[in-house]
């Protein structure tokens, strides 16, 4: 059985499905859906697959996520939907429910935040919206785990009895006639296409284009119905997309005024006021977005990621010598021993210990989103984003690419542009990724110990400088025309919930120690491979006779002007383009030497202008595989393309620039 | 008058929103529909976006976009 959540933005709908998965989840890719979308096991009934669908307000086909979620209930017919509504705006959320009462499938309506609506003075009597609506209504409070049983019973009774919801009109006068005169119209045609008769109206007399083209109807019937709707904007003195807005909120409204009792003041908004009256302040709110950012970049650089981290590498530098020191009193073979010590522990060792500084990074970026601050930063910055061709929810997949560009790149589907997704996401490599951060460490401790700090802050800072100046470049020459309207919800600032935090932060953790023990694992074992033997499969004496020298000599020339032509350079921009923290893995088996001692090492490669040349590049180069088949999920194989070419040659100008002149003043 | 012109603090009643196409269907879609009350809140630090409460819950918008929708001003 397949249960599709439906609902607002900030509705509660991702807590809802930890709630029911736990960590039974994974992203799943549906045939027909070229985009993903979460699924998940229900844990208290393993035959229940939930679908999360992507948070909408209406199912027009205005953003790539409206028509993911309407082809998703439409094409891939799930047998029930959930359809969840933050009980504190309740009006708007069920403006969609009203949309999805008319597709023919199972459904129940979740009231969420049930204890702020009740904090709040707020009385929903579901019995009698259930009665209006004619469909289940279940108060609950997802981040309490209250209610959650009753709905998964209403849900699973519903598509066992194979229930859907009856079939009713929402009003009545000219809007009820037009429907049904059109329903009756297109009926034979949404028949064919697999559309219920009532939506397929309702879409029409909207003017959508999707189902337009869906239905193929003839010429004479296209002007029958628009006689029709001619005949209702007329009568009404209103047209066809406002008629149908009206009609839906009208009855909204009538039931609301029935069946909800409101104070008059709005306890929890006057609470965000407050919190907005500071954090959005004329004259401080950019400051504080600043302030914010900096402290975000100091606690995981400066105090609690990079004291962890360390601790860490000592262990697992001592941990090393222990298996090393086993190994040898067992008496084996020094070359099986050399790949223990100098192939897996230099490798993952090397990447593992960056796990609690990524792991921080996260913690605070997932903080400004859950508490409600991203969208305040949004609506702060949208002016000066303006400036630069972007509009202020394009923040958002920025600063979530500072932790990794993968979910950046798929966050810019909540923009509802073509030209504004495509933009961001060119943009978003630009925002140094957390995978990068362990290279910036290791080479600033190495040459800069001085000023570490701000030679890491200025990777950051250049990154972003580069973002604006090519994005007024391509804003004047490539992505031409207006933004888009900027149109947002400002959610009520809420505590971020525990259990929501650590579940996130154990999916990334998670996820770093998989990528440390797949992709780093077999890359570090394959470059350990390729330094050990020579083209004839002895074991060299030194490492410049090895395969992978010979390798990385063919490429090492075209990196001289730069500074940094030594083939063990070459070959760690190679492994970084499977993950970034590659580079360091390695250089640390390279240098066969553990995180203890690899700065040292490193100071026999580079000298401080070429490494900081070095990391000139590694900032802007091509973004990793996993990031540019994000790139080309969402936007082709042309642009995945653009985005390798035009980063990668960027990163090359950029470094060599700077390494010339700086021989060049010297 | 319209809704961009309208005092922080004060409250508006939409007339009718005009514009075309994707702008208009969204801001009908988030609410704002003839005969609504808005309560202007705030207006970004550059003076742009604004900030408005409607429907229980609060959203912003450009002045640009603002200035589609047509309001009277009442008071409560």
């Amino acid at each position: 059985m397949i249960i599709a959540l439906a609902g607002n933005q900030n509705s509660g709908k991702t807590t809802l499905f930890n709630q029911l998965t736990g960590s039974n989840q994974h992203v799943g890719n549906f045939p027909g859906v070229t985009v993903d979308v979460k699924e998940g096991i229900y844990r208290s009934d393993k035959s229940i697959k939930i679908v999360d669908l992507p948070g909408i307000y209406s199912l027009s086909p205005y953003s790539s996520e409206e028509i993911l979620t309407r082809d998703f209930l439409i094409n891939e017919h799930p047998d029930g939907i959930i359809n969840i509504i933050d009980g504190t705006s309740l009006e708007r959320g069920l403006y969609l429910s009203m949309q999805l009462l008319l597709l023919n499938i199972p459904m129940v309506i979740a009231i969420n935040m049930m204890d702020e609506v009740f904090a709040n003075g707020i009385v929903i009597k579901t019995d009698s919206l259930s009665e209006f609506l004619k469909v289940p209504i279940i108060p609950i409070s997802a981040n309490k785990n209250e209610g959650i049983t009753d709905l998964m019973q209403a849900i699973s009774n519903l598509v066992n009895n194979r229930c859907a919801p009856p079939k009713q009109d929402f009003c009545s006068g000219a809007v009820h006639r037009t429907l049904h005169a059109t329903a009756h119209i297109l009926e034979d045609h949404a028949l064919r296409a697999n559309v219920p008769a009532s939506f397929a109206a309702v879409k029409i007399i909207e003017g959508d284009e999707p189902m337009m083209k869906d239905l193929a109807l003839g010429k004479n019937e296209k002007d029958m119905i628009e006689h029709g709707i001619v005949e209702m904007e007329h009568e009404l003195s209103l047209d066809r997309m406002a008629a149908i807005a009206d009609m839906r909120y009208q009855y909204i409204e009538d039931i609301c005024k029935l069946a909800v009792v409101r104070p008059t003041t709005d306890r929890h908004h006057s609470r965000t006021i407050k919190i907005d009256n500071i954090l959005t302040h004329k004259f401080f709110g950019i400051p504080i977005f600043l302030g914010i950012m900096m402290l975000i970049f100091w606690l995981t650089f400066g105090v609690i990621g990079s004291f962890l981290s360390d601790l860490l590498s000592s262990a697992i530098d001592a941990l090393a010598k222990i298996v090393s020191a086993g190994l040898t009193s067992f008496g084996i073979n020094p070359v099986v021993e050399s790949l223990v010590i100098d192939g897996v522990f230099a490798g993952v060792g090397s990447v593992l210990s960056f796990v609690p500084t990524i792991i921080v990074l996260f913690f605070l970026l997932s903080l400004l989103e859950d508490s409600g601050y991203m969208a305040r930063v949004a609506f702060i910055m949208d002016k000066l984003l303006r400036k630069i061709g972007l509009s202020g929810k394009s923040i958002v997949p920025m600063l979530i690419g500072f932790g990794c560009t993968v979910p950046a790149i798929m966050s810019t589907r909540t923009l509802t542009s073509d030209r504004d997704k495509k933009m961001t996401i060119f943009l978003t490599p630009f925002m140094s990724c957390s995978a990068k951060l362990p290279i910036y460490s290791v080479f600033a401790m190495a040459f800069f110990t001085q000023y570490r700090a701000l030679v890491m802050i200025a990777m950051y800072l250049i990154g972003m400088l580069l973002a604006v100046v090519s994005a007024l470049i391509s804003k004047k020459f490539v992505f031409k025309g207006n933004p888009i309207p900027f149109i947002m919800e400002l959610p009520n600032y809420r505590l971020p919930t525990v259990k929501n935090t650590m579940l996130l932060l154990w999916e990334k953790t998670k996820d770093f120690i998989t990528r440390a023990f797949t992709i780093i694992f077999i890359a570090s074992i394959i470059i350990w491979f390729l330094n050990k033997f020579d083209i004839r499969f002895n074991v060299v004496q030194d490492s410049k006779d090895s395969i992978l020298a010979v390798i990385g000599s063919l490429i090492a020339p075209i990196f001289i002007p730069l500074g940094f032509g030594n083939w063990m350079a070459s070959t760690a921009l190679i492994t970084g383009f499977m993950a970034k923290e590659a580079v360091v893995s390695t250089f640390a088996v390279l240098l066969s030497t553990g995180m203890e001692n690899i700065s040292g090492s490193l100071t026999t490669l580079f000298t401080p202008v070429s490494a900081f040349s070095f990391l000139l590049f590694t900032l802007l180069y091509t973004p990793c595989v996993a990031a540019v088949a994000a790139v080309k999920r969402e936007l082709g194989t042309k642009s995945m393309f653009v985005v390798v070419l035009l980063q990668t040659s960027l990163a090359y100008t950029v470094a060599l620039v700077f390494y010339q002149l700086a021989i060049l003043i010297r | 008058m319209t809704l961009d012109k309208l005092g922080i603090g004060k409250y508006g009643k939409i007339i009718a929103v005009r514009g075309h196409g994707r702008l208009r269907h969204r801001l009908l879609d988030m609410g704002l529909t003839p005969r609504v009350v808005v309560h202007m809140q705030r207006k970004a630090p550059m003076g742009d976006p604004i900030s408005i409460y409607l429907r229980g819950y609060e959203l912003t918008l450009r002045l640009e976009d603002a200035s589609m929708i047509e309001i009277e001003e009442v008071s409560l």
